[in-house]
């Protein structure tokens, strides 16, 4: 036996997931990688503990969801105090953990649980865990040093970050400018790039294809790469700026490591009217789609009016920083069950 | 037919793509940080076997195609169609054209059973066993002492299909052949 085995079925997944298929109960991840997994979330808890940022849970359920359209959240039925209502899974903790900074938290982060609904796939799982942290007062370029300072620790080997803006990678990677490139010429692109009928799509939508396509696999091989700069139409929960040429982009960042997404940040957007509109916005764009609505969360509309302090958050994909650190293919592998086996 | 959504693609499924019926075979969710997220499908057109890439918006949907896979028996070809019969005891026949059997013409052999794919009830695609056993009706003698350096030479066999052959191989001898590599395994 080699060492990390243990007698039993978890002999048996150490093939997962080749040919021979483990019993349906079987775990998808062997006990070696659940053990390294278990090793990585320390190196977390003890990389925020040397910086005093507080550890802090926040409930998985929420009365309002995420209203983004491009996210699906799960809902279920609860019996309350006040009776039957309908709560959301959280998609991520960025509600709750906002209205802890509101209520003068100081820095905090969470090793939560979220869920997306089908969302499946080799980098994908409907249920996940997510690194969430906020730094109030922290300037945006100190939390994408931090953030890079973290992956490095994790990864067990420091790496060199290349810095650049949406835009740029975006015209080395596809020729085109995203800002300026008319929505016929991006359509085109699109459906060379992925064999696929664009004449409808809109302008994010094929920008999210290109990136997704072509930029992101080139992305942070051998190296960590931080896209800022994002077009101001895919600001999210992000403030915006103005640019060296003028555009009007997202306060918002990605790392990347070996062409896949790690991590996203945001200068947070603080102003209770705005968040309010982009709510709107979103109920408006889920209407037109044929998307259920999903109850927007009053509360942090509550806790933004209530003031909260200018902070940077990061969300991170804790599973997919664990599958690069084993360097395994699938989520599955360093996951004890994934979703098709839940 | 049902309708099957992206995230119900998986693997084997049986598709209607641009009127042909297609089988997936990989289907990965792609998703940027923020934003629309796609399905990035590989499928395999069944009529005409190649594979195509294929990208879909996320909840987008394909009808489904009315596709079986059945294992039947090789009859005899009368010329033009090729003749098999299925091995569930009905003793039903389907023909099957050219462009149904395609490469596999050079592996059947009666009686042997065949993968016969029928859509809409009619044979689109013929596939042969991985392996099968056939005998070597032409191929130049043997050479003595020579089987230890790999050499080889080219042996027809009973349905015309041509393999390479170590040199120790005889006429009338009977072989084991891969056929998805139409490679010489071994002796049967």
């Amino acid at each position: 036996m080699t060492p990390g085995h243990v007698p039993g079925v978890f002999n048996v997944i150490m093939d997962y997931p080749r040919m021979t298929m483990p019993p349906f109960w079987a775990p998808t991840a062997s006990l070696a990688r659940l053990r390294a997994r278990a090793r990585h979330l320390a190196t977390i808890r003890c990389f925020f503990a040397e910086r005093d940022v507080l550890e802090v849970e926040t409930p998985v359920l929420g009365q309002g969801g995420s209203t983004d359209p491009y996210l699906a959240s799960l809902s279920l039925e609860a019996s309350t105090p006040e009776g039957r209502r309908q709560l959301w899974l959280q998609t991520s903790p960025e509600g709750h953990m906002k209205r802890l900074l509101a209520a003068g938290s100081g820095p905090i982060f969470q090793l939560a649980r979220v869920f997306r609904d089908g969302e499946t796939g080799r980098r994908h799982n409907i249920e996940f865990t997510m690194l969430e942290w906020y730094r109030p007062g922290m300037r945006f370029d100190a939390l994408i040093d931090e953030t890079c300072a973290l992956i490095s620790r994790v990864l067990g080997k420091p790496l060199a970050v290349t810095r650049l803006r949406y835009r740029e990678v975006f015209k080395a990677h596809v020729g085109l400018d995203p800002l300026t490139a008319s929505l016929d010429v991006l359509r085109l692109r699109t459906e060379e790039a992925a064999g696929v009928a664009a004449h409808d799509w809109s302008r994010d939508v094929c920008l999210d294809l290109l990136m997704s396509y072509q930029v992101e696999p080139a992305l942070g091989r051998g190296c960590l790469s931080v896209v800022q700069d994002f077009p101001a139409s895919q600001a999210a929960l992000a403030r915006c700026h103005r640019d060296d040429d003028g555009e009007e982009v997202a306060s918002r960042f990605e790392v990347y490591h070996e062409g896949m997404e790690l991590a996203n940040g945001y200068d947070e957007l603080t102003d209770a009217v705005q968040q309010r509109q982009r709510f709107d916005a979103d109920a408006e764009a889920r209407r037109e789609a044929g998307l259920p609505r999903v109850a927007p969360d009053e509360r942090l509309l509550l806790a933004l009016q209530a003031g909260l302090p200018p902070s940077c958050g990061v969300a991170m994909g804790v599973d997919r920083l664990v599958m690069l650190a084993e360097q395994a293919d699938t989520l599955s592998e360093i996951m004890a069950f994934d979703s098709h086996v839940c | 037919m049902a309708n099957y959504s992206t995230n119900e693609f998986k693997g084997g499924l049986k598709v209607m793509l641009d009127g042909d019926p297609c089988s997936i075979v990989d289907n990965e969710f792609v998703k940027p940080g923020k934003g629309q997220a796609f399905n990035r499908v590989k499928l395999r057109n069944l009529m005409t076997g190649r594979t195509w890439e294929r990208t879909f918006k996320s909840g987008e949907s394909l009808e489904g195609a009315d596709v079986l896979e059945l294992d039947m028996e090789y009859l005899y070809n009368d010329g033009e169609m090729w003749h098999f019969m299925k091995t569930d005891g009905s003793f039903e026949q389907y023909a099957a054209d050219r462009k149904a059997v395609g490469d596999t013409a050079k592996w059947l052999k009666e009686q042997v059973a065949y993968t016969v794919t029928l859509w809409d009830d009619n044979p689109i695609a013929i596939s042969a066993p991985n392996f099968i056993e056939l005998e070597v009706t032409e191929t130049d003698p043997g050479l003595k002492g020579d089987t230890a350096n790999g050499g080889s030479k080219p042996a027809t066999l009973s349905t015309g299909a041509v393999v390479r052959v170590p040199l120790f191989i005889n006429e009338g001898e009977v072989l084991k052949i891969d056929t998805r590599s139409a490679e010489y395994v071994g002796r049967a």
